[in-house]
């Protein structure tokens, strides 16, 4: 169930949007399992400064990924209002911190504007097209590259 | 068609057991310690293949067991030697069975060629004119039963009792046509002894009423044996002295048999076998006899419903003995059930359900371990009826984890048992002579671990018969016994499971190893290495000493592969080599991936486990013993010997400064390699087991951790990996000697 498998053109779908510093993403609705408000992560050593560590969801070991700093902007620490969204991405489940949760959106694909042409790899690699809605402009997420390619220990 | 389907998988997973049987029991027959029983047991495992295999059409398997089969008729019954040469041949015949059996299954294909050749050496041990006269006139002597049943050749598939209930009966219950077989076949005969005693007579009763009575079940021939009855002189004429033997047909049951006599329960030995009476004792029925048995033997797949036929009356089973009727009853059929053979008190599980239920248990784990750290924290005394009761809850849980381990836990026999195969495989390949002797066959092991060991051990055998052994001239030429021995043993050891496959070759030619290492650029010329150091070089990626890149092995992708693999278990591997003498690789992995012991240590604010099998000692130590060794690094003083100290919490880059060792607690550690380190931590919580959680599953392998595991206060605490922790060190301050290496990894 990735998001790229939901697109077809003119159909409606919806999206939930977050907020990001004072910037707002959003993902496909389709991929996302729960949300959850914030507790403290087990941080996990030799991992890229975006990963908040790891928590207990039911038994399983979730990921924590801090999406501020995923995306190049300044890693943000989390208050009680933060949350994460529990997002289906590939095979794995993982948890995007993120500031709020603002918004569910109902969409057609012709509101989707591609993105354009900044200078930040980042952003050029994760989000896949912006939505403008309401004078907001909302950039949605693109799951699959967020998480770093699975890999074995250095070789 | 799908219960058929159903019925031929459950087949086939038969078939891999016999195979396995079947091999089992050439191996000790090629090693010298066969006896008949092991004849009789490899015997049966190609005759119960061969009669599945008719009963689903699978010609060409059943042809070749056919002929495979007629050859151990022969070595049972003493016409064909048991010699280890033909144990041997034999053994290459239970690989192209095992092929056939394959291809019937879908998975690849038989060498036609082969099998034919195959086929046609084990005719040519077989001389097929003298074998029904060689049968009748010297049977085995461990097998009388034999003797009876010479007139035709056929007719020995069915006279193997022990193995009609062997196989499949099980499955053949669900087939349909089995309903029509039944009545081919003379399972509605029954033997009934009566030997009336004198209070039979007292009470009115009478033998020819009681004989009426059986007639009325079905027709009968019955036998007296007066030979007991004496002479008129002696005649007591109240007495009894005819015994009768009684051949009766009928569908009923012995149960309803045994209702004839329910008058003179007590007051006759009775005896109730189905089949037919003894030769000697019923010499009338002998021609009778032998036609059912015949008409059995035209169709194999009927056998496993077959009665005993002929002459197959079991030894006079407890029930002879002068019990009530209606308890003999049940010692009777307990004689019946011991004849199925194995299987009959195991269950089949579906592994799933199996899986679940431990990670339902895991869950309880650390429910029960939250639950006794919530009390904790209320303050509640130990002493008090609830932590009492928390205790024996824990105790419990702890038991049910450990036998819920046990169901799961299988003995490693299960791959060992593909190894011979191969073993002899690459032996062919290689042109090198090599046996394999193998140990601790029986050694458990979680089924989650040993799926996974199958790999690693063709790998290390491939690698000890292609690389290790000597071709059989340069042995000679060496002194050494041109056949070559490979080791392959399974061990526990420290709550590890270790296998060790060791070779008798030549051993690491070590300076070649270094100078192909160097070449391929994967170490620096001027490094300076241990001999464990080179030895290990063979794990590098890219490394291969192969001559020439051969079928067996040689394509560089070997063992490093398998280290990458093992290692992801949570397992290690190693090579030990003596030169001349041969080489020794070692893996070992944990008993399994489900559970650990382990120490819950404080780090820089992070609670981490360290796995209990790694721990030598805990110590608190003193600022004597803390020496600076270089410019940052310092050892400790552990008696005689310094050991390396390790800050976990700069290792892992939770801090960037160790705060002074004396203020923490040291964990002195032992690697899989030997190697000691004293791990520095801040604080200990006491030792837990805890349920091994992937990493992997949502995110990717973490340096330094093995996994990740849930602890009582529902947080997530990571497992210390802890050869990584120390090979991480020692990457973080390189010695001199060994920078290349370690970033060659």
């Amino acid at each position: 169930m990735t998001d790229q498998a939901i697109v077809t053109h003119g159909e409606r779908r919806e999206l939930i949007s977050f907020r990001v510093g004072e910037q707002e993403y959003c993902v496909n609705i389709m991929a996302v399992r729960e949300i959850r408000g914030w507790s403290p992560a087990t941080s996990l050593p030799q991992s890229p400064s975006y990963m908040r560590g790891v928590i207990n969801l039911r038994g399983a070991v979730l990921p924590i990924m801090d999406l501020a700093s995923r995306i190049g902007m300044p890693m943000v620490e989390p208050t009680v209002r933060s949350v994460f969204i529990v997002v289906q991405a590939g095979d794995r489940t993982v948890g995007l911190l993120v500031d709020a949760v603002s918004d569910i959106l109902s969409i057609t694909d012709d509101l989707v504007q591609p993105t354009p042409d900044v200078a930040c790899d980042a952003v050029r690699s994760f989000v896949r097209g912006i939505i403008s809605i309401e004078g907001r402009m909302i950039s949605e997420i693109s799951l699959e590259r967020l998480l770093p390619e699975r890999e074995a220990l250095a070789a | 068609m799908d219960e058929l389907e159903a019925i031929k998988v459950t087949f086939f997973q038969e078939c891999e057991e016999l195979l396995a049987d079947l091999e089992g029991g050439l191996l000790a027959m090629q090693e010298g310690v066969g006896d008949s029983e092991t004849v009789n047991a490899v015997f049966r495992a190609v005759h119960s293949i061969k009669g599945g295999a008719g009963a689903f059409g699978l010609e060409p398997l059943v042809r070749f067991a056919h002929v495979f089969e007629t050859l151990l008729d022969a070595v049972r019954s003493n016409e064909v030697p048991g010699t280890v040469e033909l144990a041997a041949v034999m053994l290459r015949a239970s690989d192209v069975l095992a092929d056939h059996v394959g291809a019937a299954r879908g998975l690849g294909d038989v060498d036609m060629d082969a099998s034919a050749a195959m086929a046609a050496e084990l005719k040519a041990w077989t001389d097929p004119s003298a074998a029904p006269i060689a049968a009748s006139e010297a049977p085995s002597a461990a097998e009388p039963v034999l003797t009876a049943q010479a007139p035709s050749a056929p007719v020995s598939d069915d006279l193997d009792e022990d193995d009609l209930g062997f196989d499949f009966q099980p499955m053949t219950i669900s087939i349909d046509a089995q309903a029509a077989d039944a009545e081919l076949i003379p399972d509605d005969v029954w033997t009934v002894s009566i030997r009336p005693k004198s209070d039979l007579y007292r009470k009115a009763n009478e033998t020819g009423l009681l004989l009426r009575e059986l007639n009325l079940l079905g027709p009968i021939v019955a036998t007296m044996d007066d030979s007991a009855l004496p002479t008129l002189e002696f005649l007591d004429a109240e007495a009894a002295y005819v015994t009768w033997s009684v051949r009766l047909e009928t569908e009923d049951s012995e149960a309803a048999i045994r209702e004839v006599f329910e008058f003179v329960d007590g007051d006759c030995d009775l005896e109730i076998v189905r089949g037919e009476a003894p030769v000697e004792a019923a010499l009338a029925n002998l021609l009778s006899s032998i036609e059912p048995a015949a008409e059995a033997a035209a169709e194999p797949v009927e056998v496993e419903v077959a009665a005993p036929p002929a002459a197959e009356i079991p030894p006079p089973p407890v029930a002879a003995a002068p019990v009530a009727p209606a308890k003999a009853a049940a010692p009777a059929k307990a004689a019946q059930v011991d004849i199925p053979g194995p299987g009959q008190s195991v269950i089949r599980v579906d592994p799933e359900r199996i899986d679940s239920l431990i990670d339902l248990v895991g869950e309880l784990v650390i429910n029960q371990a939250m639950l006794a750290q919530r009390v904790g924290e209320y303050g509640i005394a130990p002493s008090s009826s609830l932590a009492m009761g928390l205790d024996e809850l824990e105790q419990l849980t702890r038991q049910i984890q450990d036998s819920v381990m046990a169901i799961r836990a299988q003995p490693v026999k299960s791959v060992f048992q593909r190894m011979p195969r191969l073993v002899r495989e690459v032996a062919n390949m290689t042109g090198k002579q090599a046996r394999l002797v193998m140990d601790g066959e029986n050694t458990e092991v979680d089924k989650t671990v040993i799926e996974r060991l199958a790999d690693p051990i063709t790998h290390m055998l491939r690698n000890a018969i292609d690389h290790g052994l000597e071709s059989p001239e340069e042995r000679t030429a060496a002194g050494k016994n041109p056949e070559g021995v490979v080791r392959l043993a399974a061990l526990h050891r420290s709550g590890r499971i270790v296998i060790e496959v060791q070779d008798d070759g030549k051993g690491i030619n070590r300076e070649r190893v270094f100078s192909i290492a160097v070449k391929k650029g994967l170490i620096a010329p001027d490094l300076q290495l241990t001999d464990e150091e080179i030895d290990n070089l063979i794990f590098l990626p890219g490394f291969s000493t192969a001559e020439k890149i051969s079928d067996v092995s040689g394509r560089g992708v070997g063992m490093d592969v398998v280290r990458r693999s093992v290692q992801a278990l949570g397992g290690r591997i190693s090579i030990s080599s003596r030169p001349g003498l041969g080489s020794t690789f070692t893996l070992s992995l944990p008993l399994t991936l489900a559970v650990l012991d382990g120490m819950v240590v404080d780090v820089a604010g992070e609670t981490l486990v360290v796995p209990l099998a790694a721990i030598v000692e805990s110590l608190r130590p003193k600022a004597e013993e803390v020496r600076p060794l270089g410019p940052v690094g310092s050892v400790l003083a552990v008696r005689d010997s310094f050991v390396p100290l390790i800050d976990v919490g700069v290792t892992l880059g939770y801090r960037d400064h160790s705060p002074p060792p004396t203020d923490g607690v040291v964990l002195l550690v032992e690697g899989e390699d030997g190697s000691r380190a004293a791990l520095v931590a801040d604080a200990i919580h006491g030792q837990r087991q805890v349920v091994i959680k992937s990493l992997e599953q949502n995110y990717q392998q973490v340096e330094g951790v093995a996994a990740a595991t849930i602890l009582g206060d529902g947080r997530v605490a990571l497992i210390l990996d802890v050869d990584a922790v120390i090979n991480l060190r020692r990457r973080e301050t390189p010695r001199p000697t060994e920078p290349t290496l370690i970033a060659a990894e």
